[in-house]
């Protein structure tokens, strides 16, 4: 995996295609980030840069452990840092930008982020049992039923799916095409809907699925 | 409001220019369809009932009787398959939705001719 950057996802629209199929894209403003620093296999064992995006306009809101590493490493400071496994090969100087451009119409690409928080949530919701009738004298609707069984094992198993905090999971959803770049501001369309709410931070990666 | 950058990818969605029309109008919109390999167009014509405004994602709602049975078909507002779309008649209705027009039947879905002026 060679390119990935990070981006603000802006929210959805739909596109026309020259035919007239109408695709439903995510709009996403990916960059400008600037390589922050670089994980070498010599020095770390492993080939890797560091993205830095959303730069900070105020330097006093940049606090002081931040603000030693950005001026050690010459670059201005920025909100979100992200490494990015890259080819040993990959021509990566500290300092440069990357912007949208990296990616083109037609790639496909994986996107993650940060599922949209539901809160604490039923088994029904969260895990999709079917629960029991609505009616017919049925005190049985939305319940798990058994945790498990009574001499043996004796014990709730672990692991058994039960209600609880649901969303705000890392989530990652393979293989989008890019509809479109714009350049100018940065934007990539990707089709179809991506992981968390408008205004999220989200990382395009180059698919792991060929 | 809409996102900006949102309003700036849908810009050059929304080039295309239709003759306006309002909801209580009669238009006959000519549609591109594909039939196996062959595009034709498909003329359709009846009673605007709902026109939902929503940049480029804008459609409207265009319901006639066939026979008995009523047919409604959404067209999205800026497609590039609309390819004309002629106001028949203008119609003068006193609500933004007609989903009331839904329960009528014959001289009852009458709708009164608008004039200049109104």
């Amino acid at each position: 995996m060679a390119r990935a950057i990070i981006g603000r996802k802006v929210g959805m629209t739909q596109v026309f295609t020259e035919d007239g199929t109408l695709i439903p894209v995510t709009v996403v403003q990916a960059g400008p980030c600037v390589v922050v620093n670089k994980r070498t296999v010599e020095k770390n064992g492993y080939s890797a840069v560091q993205l830095g995006f959303d730069k900070i306009l105020k330097e006093k809101k940049v606090n002081c452990p931040a603000k030693g590493y950005f001026k050690k490493q010459g670059v201005d400071a920025h909100k979100v840092l992200k490494e990015f496994r890259v080819a040993e090969d990959a021509a990566f100087e500290i300092g440069q930008e990357v912007n949208a451009t990296l990616f083109a119409e037609g790639d496909v690409v994986d996107v993650q982020g940060t599922s949209i928080g539901k809160g604490f949530q039923g088994v029904v919701k969260r895990f999709g049992f079917s629960g029991g009738p609505k009616t017919h004298g049925s005190h049985f609707h939305r319940e798990p039923g058994s945790i498990g069984m009574c001499e043996f094992p004796g014990e709730t198993e672990k692991g058994r799916k039960m209600p609880g905090r649901m969303g705000g999971d890392t989530v990652t959803v393979q293989k989008l095409s890019v509809v479109k770049v714009v350049p100018e501001t940065n934007l990539i369309l990707v089709k179809g809907a991506i992981p968390g709410h408008d205004n999220g931070i989200v990382f395009i990666k180059e698919t792991v699925k060929k | 409001m809409k996102n900006k950058l949102i309003a700036s990818i849908e810009a050059e969605q929304i080039k295309k220019e239709l003759p306006s029309f309002r909801p209580g109008d009669t238009v006959k919109v000519n549609f591109r369809i594909v039939e196996g390999n062959k595009e034709r167009v498909q003329p359709y014509e009846g009673l605007v009932i709902r026109i939902h405004r929503n940049g480029a994602s804008s459609t409207f709602t265009v319901r006639k009787m066939v026979g008995d049975i009523g047919v409604e078909r959404i067209f999205p507002f800026y497609s590039p398959r609309i390819e004309s779309l002629e106001v028949k008649r203008a119609g003068k209705v006193r609500q933004a939705r007609l989903y009331y027009m839904r329960n009528l039947r014959g001289k009852a879905a009458r709708i009164k001719e608008r004039r200049k002026g109104f």
